[in-house]
């Protein structure tokens, strides 16, 4: 322990670990070759100035896809890792993942496939596309949105960096306590896992806050709430929920990280600490974040389903209503992750009860969703196929979870690799597949080309049969009364099933893998994909009525809204584009700040996880002077001449 | 009665694809050897049966409009404005609200009956508990990364070994050293929680002889894979000699601190006598010399008295 | 089906705003910093929950009836009080653009949270050197937690007092600075809010228990 470097010692480094050298030299080169490729076609000025102090919505949006889609990288690495470990540790061998680093790739797997692969890429779809969707030019607080990219990236930044300095949690992605309290987890892991999660958490947070105001300001004249298109509706509620759920989730790990520094006992065993609480608290924060991620999904389902079917959406009010209703009871239901803590059998059948009212708006959905393909004339593009691989997908997983809520099942399935096969289920085949279907639904938006349709479909069904090969066996092995986290195994009936799931996985890889050369293969033939017209999926949202890609005004005139549907509505009315009479448009400048204050952070939280407390003092200092002196800019705007806007008008 | 086996006999057809799916392997919480777990089974079942009377039906549905209604097929009707239809709707929130309704009552009734802190007041269908039953007793202490059993009406203790009498009705009270654990011994009844400084209850009755695992359900730290431990179905008889067996010494607080330090794939041992407070100041976190217990910690504040 | 529309209805059905009014800056200012003010408030919900849960948790150690000065806490309230009425007397004067007057008013209120922040730092010196400090209980945790936060809250919301003087000095009450004034106010008075139920719920309350 010294005064300069807290904690920090040449121990954090892993010399000792092979594989971790080995990843670490794989990183470093390719890390090294991105440098030298960028700094070669002199890149930085352009990455800087266009990229990563744009406060455009659009940019921002694709940066948090990248960031989502590179995470994935690492977090399915865990999960190969995992599934190769608990397919060999059988017949007295112990695998070749000791305690210390499966319990850590456990942990990370988690908290890096919620936190920083669901969460961005759901993020980065409702900033891309809901202000394109309500006729806005950007959301309500352009700075603030490139702030909140920024800290995802501060908080992704510190779990890698746990890679190779120091470790990460060794206590599950919640870090229960009294495992996650100083006395059983004395190392860094978990100073990790509490700074990482609480620098995105504030991104996360203000994401909310933005587009919550946007929904609700920026809306085109004459789209009233129910006219707005679905994924709006759904881009709303789960900004709501973020606002009101992510700020207990910053409140107890502010707690349990008072306990770990400063001695104090909320989750402690001693001096009247009550670990229980944190579990309700984690809970009552974590079960709407399950909700944030999935109802995103829908909204895209809702989209595809309707476009790809040339139909109108069947029951849109039904549709809000039930997002509505799934909103607010998502708050009541958290004590059903630990129903067997002892709560009593009236408080948990309240619970498994609400938990099971919400099946119900779920059910009106898909039924609805069916009801939009019936009598229409569908299209299996990629983003339809994704579709009907979730309905199929998504109901089992449902069916599960709400098994899982009757309190006496629970007790013999909880913690088992039956719930971790149900999550699994609703995760990927619902928020993954919805994700891939938007991907590949807006992706021309985006960039003005379709992504391959070919190797989307290599990747879609290595997906879709993957997940089915690596999830089906762990329903089975839950049913076996196996429980979850476990490295090595003593039943060698056991392994056949563990050998298919990871076979899931290999398939799930070469999934992984057929959308990397999606990607490239698109580039590479991008003039054959191209999309000239701005709308290649015959649309019917207002995002599809400007080019591929927008401009980044977006809307040259904003649009008078008069119906739902409303771009369907303008082309049914033979609706022109205006080709003149264009006015000077005010948009906000691009500024650095944000990228500096979330660097100061990343530092600020390396600091005080290695108890470097001048560094931490003084990046707090730092961190206060940017951001006064980041108020002190009065000038945020600037014009877009009605020449320029006339330009690329007329360049459609 | 002929329906209810009828009923049953459907349920189990429904069920066999994946019973078959299991038969190769030993679905522990399929069938159990314990009442409380057979019910839960039960449960289970009745449940998955139930849903699948809208999720076979959406399914079907979903693959039937996939293929009819593709873009290739014009012979299907194709209507492009109709969004909407009230007698539609109504029957899409009715089902699955039916259904919960059902599932609810099953739950509320369920979770009351198979509370874990329920004394059981059956052995087995039909089979009440008798009056003079006195219920076995075991005290569970989980450590790291062993569990540690105490049998008060015996004052023995083992570690890593639970043996009970068939059909005699089991009381357990579970407490924790250290981190959070969960007792599960899925042949005898559903989990749950094993936290320090709290007592949690679980009630149970093994109705079939046997060897089968019990072992901690919730992550614990490094050594949670080893923590399992035999559980022992054993006739009166057998119980009794293994009752006898125990040659390991006494399990006074010194050892019970050792044991307590953190270690894996601790091997089975039989304490032939044990500290009778031992359990109490566990729970009450007072093993150490010197320290106070809670319960008394508390008492002195009910009576106003703080120290400082 | 909608039907085709004749030119002239085109003509008729506006599609686009073509005569658009550039939008004032700061539309949704006031909206946006409400609703991370009621984010703010959950915090405070998690802390007020952790204190009824654990603030009778006293470990065997002193418990508030022995701690707490209700005399100090009562000087205390009262500076927080009237810090939010000189607020108000601020933002009535930046309405009517009294700068100067303003400025003062300000002042005045970064006086009161200063003394406020005084006192609840004497008293917290106070309860560590009694043996009286977070880690002795979970009620102390619990307290310090909640009361902390708060301070600590008021401790930015004087920062951001300063800052704002400076920018009305220079700029005068332009929108930007109106909105912000508007801000700081809905926060500052937040706190006072927040404060009234720390003092019920943790001063009052405990102490009658």
């Amino acid at each position: 322990m010294s005064t300069v470097f807290g904690k920090l010692s040449f121990d954090a480094l892993p010399f000792h670990e092979p594989i971790l050298v080995a990843t670490f030299v794989a990183v470093a080169i390719g890390g090294l070759a991105v440098f030298a490729a960028v700094t070669r076609y002199r890149l930085w000025g352009y990455l800087w100035r266009e990229w990563f102090t744009s406060i455009d919505h659009k940019k921002i949006g694709i940066m948090y896809t990248v960031l989502g889609l590179v995470m994935l990288l690492r977090g399915f690495a865990d999960a190969i890792m995992m599934r190769l470990q608990q397919a060999m540790a059988f017949n007295g061998s112990e695998g070749y993942l000791p305690a210390h680093h499966y319990d850590q790739v456990f942990t990370a797997h988690g908290v890096i496939m919620i936190f920083f692969v669901a969460m961005p890429l759901v993020t980065g779809l409702m900033n891309y596309v809901v202000p394109l969707q309500i006729g806005a030019r950007d959301v309500a607080f352009p700075f603030l949105n490139n702030f909140s990219l920024w800290m995802t990236v501060s908080g992704a930044l510190l779990v890698m960096t746990s890679l190779f300095v120091g470790e990460f949690a060794r206590t599950g992605w919640l870090a229960y306590p009294p495992l996650s309290e100083l006395q059983f987890s004395p190392d860094v892991g978990v100073d990790y896992y509490i700074w990482s999660l609480q620098i995105a958490g504030v991104g996360t947070l203000l994401s909310g806050v933005n587009l919550l105001a946007t929904i609700i300001k920026m809306r085109a004249p004459g789209m009233t709430l129910m006219k707005m298109p679905v994924f709006t509706w759904t881009a709303l509620c789960t900004n709501v929920l973020i606002v009101a759920s992510f700020p207990v989730l910053t409140a107890v790990l502010a707690l349990l990280s008072l306990d770990r520094y400063v001695g104090t006992n909320f989750f402690t065993n001693e001096l009247g600490g009550n670990p229980m609480m944190y579990v309700n608290l984690i809970w009552i924060w974590g079960h709407p974040e399950v909700y944030i991620l999935i109802l995103p999904a829908f909204g895209i389902f809702s989209e595809v389903a309707s476009t790809f079917s040339g139909k109108r959406l069947f029951g849109y009010s039904s549709m809000v209503y039930a997002t509505v209703v799934i909103t607010i009871l998502s708050y009541l239901v958290w004590l059903h992750h630990f129903f067997t803590m002892g709560s009593g059998a009236s408080v948990n059948s309240f619970f498994g009860i609400t938990t099971m009212i919400i099946s119900i708006p779920t059910g009106a959905k898909i039924f609805n969703w069916l009801f939009t393909m019936y009598r229409g004339r569908i299209r299996f593009e990629l983003p339809m196929m994704w579709t009907v691989a979730f309905m199929l997908t998504f109901v089992i997983g449902g069916m599960t979870g709400v098994l899982l809520a009757v309190p006496p099942a629970d007790f013999v399935l909880h913690n088992s690799l039956f719930l971790v096969a149900h999550f699994h289920n609703v995760i990927i085949g619902g928020v993954l597949f919805g994700l891939f279907a938007g991907i590949n639904y807006w992706f021309p938006k985006a960039f003005g080309f379709r992504l391959d349709p070919f190797w989307g479909k290599v990747s879609f069904w290595f997906w879709v049969v993957g997940f089915w090969f690596a999830f089906a066996p762990l329903y089975v092995l839950g049913l076996m009364g196996v429980t979850r986290r476990l490295r090595y195994f003593d039943d060698p009936s056991l392994q056949i099933w563990f050998v298919i799931a990871a076979f899931g996985a290999v398939l799930i890889a070469l999934g992984i893998g057929a959308f990397l050369v999606q990607v490239y293969v698109t580039i590479r033939r991008r003039k054959a994909l191209a999309d000239p017209t701005g709308d290649p999926w015959e649309g019917r949202t207002l995002e599809w009525s400007t080019s591929s890609p927008p401009p980044e005004y977006n809307f040259a005139f904003t649009p008078i809204i008069h119906d739902s549907d409303a771009w369907w509505d303008m082309k049914q009315r033979g609706y022109r584009r205006p080709t003149s009479g264009f006015k000077p448009i005010l948009m906000p400048r691009n500024t650095g700040a944000g990228f500096i204050l979330a660097a100061l952070s990343t530092v600020l939280g390396f600091a005080l996880i290695w108890h470097i407390w001048w560094l931490a003092a003084s990046s707090v200092v730092a961190l206060l002077v940017v951001a006064i002196h980041h108020t002190f800019n009065y000038e945020r705007e600037f014009r877009i001449s009605a020449e320029h806007v006339r330009t690329v008008e007329a360049a459609r | 009665m002929r329906s209810a086996r009828s009923i049953r006999r459907v349920r189990h057809y429904a069920l066999l694809p994946l019973f078959l799916a299991l038969c190769a392997c030993n679905s522990v919480v399929l069938d159990p050897a314990g009442d409380v777990a057979r019910q839960q089974r039960d449960l289970l079942i009745h449940s998955t049966v139930l849903m699948l009377f809208i999720i076979v039906p959406v399914m079907a549905l979903t693959v039937l409009f996939a293929w009819r209604y593709r873009h290739a097929n014009k012979k299907a009707r194709y209507e492009p404005d109709w969004h909407h239809s009230t007698r539609l709707e109504l029957v899409i929130w009715a089902a699955p609200l039916l259904i919960i309704i059902c599932l609810g009552a099953l739950t509320w009734l369920g979770t009351h009956l198979l509370d874990p802190y329920r004394p059981l007041d059956r052995i087995a269908p039909g089979k009440p508990v008798p009056h003079e039953t006195r219920p076995l007793e075991v005290n569970v202490i989980a450590l790291d990364w062993k569990w540690l059993f105490i049998y008060p009406e015996y004052g023995l203790a083992t570690v890593n070994e639970l043996a009970v009498p068939v059909n005699r009705p089991i009381s357990m009270r579970i407490t924790a050293s250290s981190v959070m654990n969960s007792l599960y011994i899925p042949h005898l009844a559903g989990q749950v929680y094993a936290m320090a400084g709290m007592e949690t209850r679980l009630h149970g009755v093994l109705n079939e002889p046997g060897v089968s695992q019990g072992f901690s359900a919730n992550y614990s730290g490094a050594g949670f894979s080893g923590m399992r431990f035999t559980f022992r179905g054993l006739s009166d008889a057998e119980f009794a000699q293994w009752v006898q067996n125990a040659h390991d010494g006494e399990l006074t607080r010194e050892r019970y601190l050792e044991l307590a330090k953190p270690s894996e794939n601790e091997p089975v041992r039989h304490f032939t006598r044990v500290d009778s407070t031992l359990y109490q100041a566990v729970l009450n976190r007072c093993v150490e010399p010197g320290t106070m217990c809670m319960d008394h910690m508390m008492a002195h504040e009910t009576m106003g008295h703080g120290t400082k | 089906m909608t039907r085709m529309l004749t030119a002239a209805e085109v003509e008729a059905v506006a599609f686009h705003d073509l005569h658009e009014h550039e939008h004032a800056a700061g539309g949704s200012t006031m909206l946006g910093f409400w609703i991370y003010l009621m984010s703010d408030c959950l915090i405070f919900a998690v802390l007020f929950a952790m204190y009824g849960v654990l603030g009778a948790s006293y470990a065997g150690g002193p418990t508030p009836k022995e701690l707490f000065d209700l005399n100090l806490v009562a000087v205390n309230t009262s500076m927080l009080l009237l810090s939010s009425i000189t607020y108000g007397f601020a933002m009535l004067e930046a309405r009517r653009h009294r700068v100067a007057a303003a400025q003062v008013w300000l002042a005045i209120t970064g006086l009161f949270g200063l003394a406020f922040l005084g006192i609840e730092l004497f008293e917290f010196h106070h309860l560590i050197l009694e043996g009286a400090g977070p880690q002795r209980s979970a009620f102390l945790s619990s307290f310090f937690a909640l009361v902390g936060t708060h301070g600590l809250h008021v401790s930015v919301g004087i920062i951001w007092l300063a800052t704002l003087m400076v920018q009305v000095g220079k700029h005068g009450v332009v929108p930007a600075n109106y909105r912000r004034l508007n801000c700081l106010s809905l926060f500052w008075h937040f706190l006072d809010v927040v404060w009234i139920g720390v003092f019920t719920i943790v001063y009052l309350l405990s102490t009658l228990r």
